[in-house]
């Protein structure tokens, strides 16, 4: 692997091979060092382009635990908010001599530009771009699941996971329907009509725009964030009658089955899509997959930058 | 390809360097055994098991491993992690006893001392190798040694194990230049 | 080959029915053809191995000029075009400032003239400043010395469908053709790419099929109801194929055009989110490919159009979604059709004449143009080696743009020499 721009890239083996690694680094942080010298002499830039503070904070600990040297570069009062092209950032990483750029940004696909061109060389990790993907998410989320449920097993095999949310809009979505789906497990979405994609079909889940007939089944309800927005877009009439339908309340929260987990990437909004209740209960690892968050993305820049990284080797 | 000792020989010295261990150390009660995988770990269980059956009480025994520590990592594509696995009682101010299969270079020893650093503070670390086969790079020498076998730096050492080859046995091949 | 000369001879080459001729040109008029003429004084241009085509016209190029001579002027397009083997071009109207009224289109026209490489006709916006909502200075446009007949807010759909129908209804006085860009606005709302099943993938906004059909099944019945000619600019779509061949067999007047790149090109393009393949409207499925195939070789479809859409490289070099929308498309414009249609087997070449410069001429009315290769007609042709396999090259092209989507691929098919007017504009990679 030399860069982390999709999950649809990766192979099973490798994102198998992530988990593992994950599961011997997440010990670090049970030891009095809390740190490794693996990645020392490396600098990582966090390109983020778009807001976001628990996913830049979780890569910068994960590559500061592999003693990286980290520089950031947010949204705001960066010269990417003033208008210069990614063309230009790019090579100005370049000349900062950049081993590897994570990147947050608004567009679709900018991380596979920045991958593709020649205007910069280092390693391209893709935090999230656009509706497209955020495959550092998936893979904590597959870490979580696989941790409470697959019972020593490597993969999520028979493992079934509900997805309820903006399908249409979610990158965490998209990333977890590949990754969960590649890993064993069965996928379900549900949502209104409106927010599920255009060629659904060829997708491997089921879809489902009644939640209710899937509760008592699923292994995992994983909750999406809705933005508000989209109700100006008419995909649902209002809040209320998104959250009467789709979200997840003390009531949908009772009839889960007793070891089912409660998942949601957040930010959430509390009230819309997921009551307080829930994102609270004990059957929510929602925190934990905060935690989980800094051992994948250690397992990540391990993996990407610790060998010889003009060697491209499937994992 | 030369076979340098056959599977009697194999515990032959595993079960003389369980004794040293024990001789060196007063006993048992303040060594934590911990091999390095993958071999490593694999006789680290089995002295484990012979100590326990001179001393008759049971072991500390676990896996460190070195992969994050290495020297060597940006020359290679990279590594899978192996387990790292602690024992119960911990290392601070233990006696801890690494085991590996062959001592060459002294390079894997080095960065298990690292990874022992940050784990917490032994009272002091031997080294017990099934193979010692010469050529160190860096000041390391091993407190337990199965065999010394002297080879030129064009051969190779194997180490075969019933757990994972299927039979014990240690082989060399390659041309003994100088 | 230099200008002075005025009596060519073209030797060994066959017309598109596959007859081997001789032409002979002298004073801008084609004067003979037959087989093995003698030289006399004529200069020999070496067609051997090459078909010989009636000079192809362009009903859609973009030319930038006034307003954005960064990506192309009127001068390098025409170097493009020659190159393409195009005699003829027709530039849209979405310059800046607008070609709404006379002056602006007069402007482009003597621009067009003071090449002395082809012909330049300007096309007229339908409303001013192609907002779609009142109608431009039409009749001044057409009584210019540009005199205007085809009319198109391209770039632009005229989605209103009360000043379609004004339009349509008011070209009528002049014969006019209002060329239509069917894109409903409110269901492409920052649409990106082809809503598919790749869109869903990649994360990219849709751009519905049925954006394009509703409008064209509303204008062809506007076209009826008022009894005017509709042109629907590039057509995309198997539906819209459809609707047109339904509306033909109906006896309205609807032409319809497709572009080289929707011949050849899909929207699986997309997977790298390298813009160079974002256009508007968008490359569709391989299912929308064959039934834009079968609708050029049926006739369905009339003309092949370029939408030649110059672009500079800073907004190509960029994320998808930052990236304009467009396709460089005149100098290999029958290389994709000889590959995508006749080494097929789909068409012969007389019908690539037939769509290429014959057919456009008569929608626009180019009256020069598209004749027949016979004694007395003007000497506008196109010389193609069918045999020269060549490698596109974005850093070889005569436009000023390099946003080519071909960049790396071969062809067979190659244009070797372009007369205009009994001169040579174009020979051995060089314009004239």
């Amino acid at each position: 692997m030399k860069h982390l721009l999709s999950i649809a890239d990766i192979s099973r083996e490798e994102a198998i091979t992530i988990l593992n690694t994950a599961n011997e680094l997440a010990k670090v942080s049970d030891t009095p060092m809390k740190k490794l010298p693996t990645l020392r002499g490396r600098t990582i830039v966090n390109l983020f382009a778009e807001d976001s503070t628990r996913t830049r904070i979780s890569f910068e600990a994960a590559a500061k635990r592999l003693s990286a040297d980290v520089i950031n570069f947010s949204a705001k009062g960066s010269s990417v908010s003033k208008g210069e092209s990614l063309k230009d950032t790019a090579q100005t990483l370049q000349a900062m001599g950049a081993d590897a750029v994570i990147i947050r940004h608004g567009a679709s696909g900018a991380p596979a530009r920045l991958a593709a061109c020649e205007w910069m060389s280092g390693a391209v990790i893709n935090a999230g771009d656009g509706t497209h993907e955020h495959p550092s998410q998936a893979l904590l989320d597959a870490f979580t699941i696989r941790k409470h449920l697959s019972h020593g097993k490597e993969d999520l095999a028979g493992l079934r996971i509900v997805i309820v949310g903006d399908i249409l809009h979610s990158r965490v979505a998209r990333s977890n329907v590949l990754l969960l789906t590649k890993l064993g497990a069965r996928v379900t979405v549900v949502a209104p009509p409106t927010l599920i994609p255009y060629g659904i079909e060829s997708w491997p889940v089921d879809v489902a725009y009644d939640f209710d007939s899937v509760i008592e089944t699923a292994d995992v309800i994983m909750m999406l964030r809705v933005q508000l927005e989209r109700m100006s877009e008419l995909f649902f009439p209002n809040a209320r009658e998104y959250s009467r339908y789709f979200g997840l309340n003390k009531e949908r929260l009772s009839r889960m089955a007793p070891h089912a987990l409660v998942m949601h990437p957040g930010p959430m909004n509390r009230g819309l899509e997921i009551t307080a209740d829930s994102a609270d209960s004990a059957r929510s690892v929602i925190l934990e997959q905060v935690t989980n968050g800094v051992s994948v993305r250690m397992a990540i820049l391990y993996l990407l930058l610790a060998g010889d990284t003009s060697i491209e080797v499937g994992a | 390809m030369n076979t340098v000792l056959l599977a009697t020989d194999m515990a032959r010295a595993l079960s003389r360097i369980a004794h040293e261990i024990c001789e060196r150390n007063n006993g048992a009660s303040t060594i934590t055994l911990l091999g390095i995988p993958t071999r490593g770990a694999h006789l680290a269980k089995r002295l484990a098991q012979l100590i326990e059956s001179i001393e008759g009480a049971p072991v500390q025994v676990g896996t460190l491993d070195t992969t994050l520590f290495r020297d060597d990592l940006r020359l290679k594509a990279p590594r899978a992690l192996m387990p790292t696995a602690i024992p119960s009682l911990g290392i601070e101010g233990r006696t801890v006893v690494l085991v590996d299969d062959v001592l060459f270079s002294g390079r894997t020893i080095r960065a298990a001392l690292d990874a022992l650093g940050d784990l917490g503070r032994p009272a002091r670390v031997q080294l017990a190798v099934l193979i010692d086969r010469g050529h160190r790079e860096l000041p390391i020498r091993a407190d337990f040694v199965g065999k010394n076998i002297p080879t030129s730096l064009t051969q190779s050492v194997k180490v075969n194990l019933s757990e994972l080859d299927g039979v014990d046995e240690v082989t060399i091949s390659g041309e003994a230049t100088s | 080959m230099s200008n002075d000369q005025r009596n060519f001879l073209i030797k060994g080459g066959h017309l598109a029915d596959g007859d081997g001729r001789d032409i002979r040109i002298s004073d801008g008029v084609i004067t003979e053809v037959g087989e093995n003429l003698a030289i006399g004084e004529s200069h020999v241009v070496d067609a051997n191995g090459c078909v010989i085509l009636s000079g192809l016209v362009d009903l859609h190029t973009h030319l930038r000029e006034p307003g954005r001579e960064d990506s192309e002027t009127v001068l390098s397009g025409a170097q493009a075009g020659v190159k393409g083997g195009y005699v003829a071009l027709s530039a849209m109207a979405n310059t800046s400032p607008v070609a709404d009224t006379a002056g602006v289109v007069e402007q482009v026209f003597r621009l067009g003239q003071a090449t002395g490489l082809l012909d330049v006709f300007p096309i007229g916006a339908v409303t001013q400043g192609i907002a779609g909502k009142v109608l431009a200075e039409i009749g001044a446009m057409a009584h210019s010395v540009a005199r205007v007949r085809v009319f198109s807010d391209d770039g632009n759909c005229v989605s209103d469908p009360l000043v379609m129908r004004r339009a349509l209804e008011y070209v009528k006085q002049f014969g006019g053709v209002i060329a239509q860009h069917a894109q409903e606005p409110s269901l492409t709302i920052d649409s990106q790419m082809n809503e598919g099943v790749v869109s869903a993938l990649l994360g990219l906004k849709g751009w519905p099929a049925v954006a394009e059909e509703a409008i064209i099944a509303r204008d062809v019945l506007l076209a009826q109801h008022v009894g005017s000619r509709l042109h629907i600019c590039h057509l995309t779509t198997a539906g819209g194929v459809e609707i047109i061949r339904a509306a033909k067999a109906r006896g309205i007047q609807v032409s319809a055009e497709v572009t080289p790149h929707h011949l050849l090109l899909t929207d699986e393009l997309a997977r790298g989110f390298d813009p160079i393949f974002k256009v508007n409207p968008p490359l569709r499925t391989q299912a929308d490919v064959l039934a834009l195939r079968g609708g050029l070789a049926d006739g369905t479809i009339d003309i092949v159009a370029t939408d030649h859409a110059p672009h500079p490289g800073e907004s190509k070099e960029c994320e998808w979604q930052e990236a304009a929308f467009g396709m460089l498309g005149l100098e290999h414009a029958l290389s994709i059709i000889s590959a995508t249609m006749v080494e097929t087997g789909l068409m012969t070449w007389v019908d690539v004449q037939d769509r290429m410069s014959v057919a456009p001429a008569r929608i626009a009315g180019y009256e020069n143009h598209g004749c027949v290769i016979e004694v007395g007609s003007p000497a506008h042709l196109t010389i193609a080696d069918t045999n020269s396999t060549y490698r596109v090259d974005r850093d070889q092209l005569a436009s000023k743009s390099k946003n080519t989507p071909f960049h790396g691929m071969e062809f067979k098919t190659k244009v070797v020499v372009t007369f205009f007017n009994g001169n040579v504009v174009y020979h051995d990679g060089r314009c004239a």
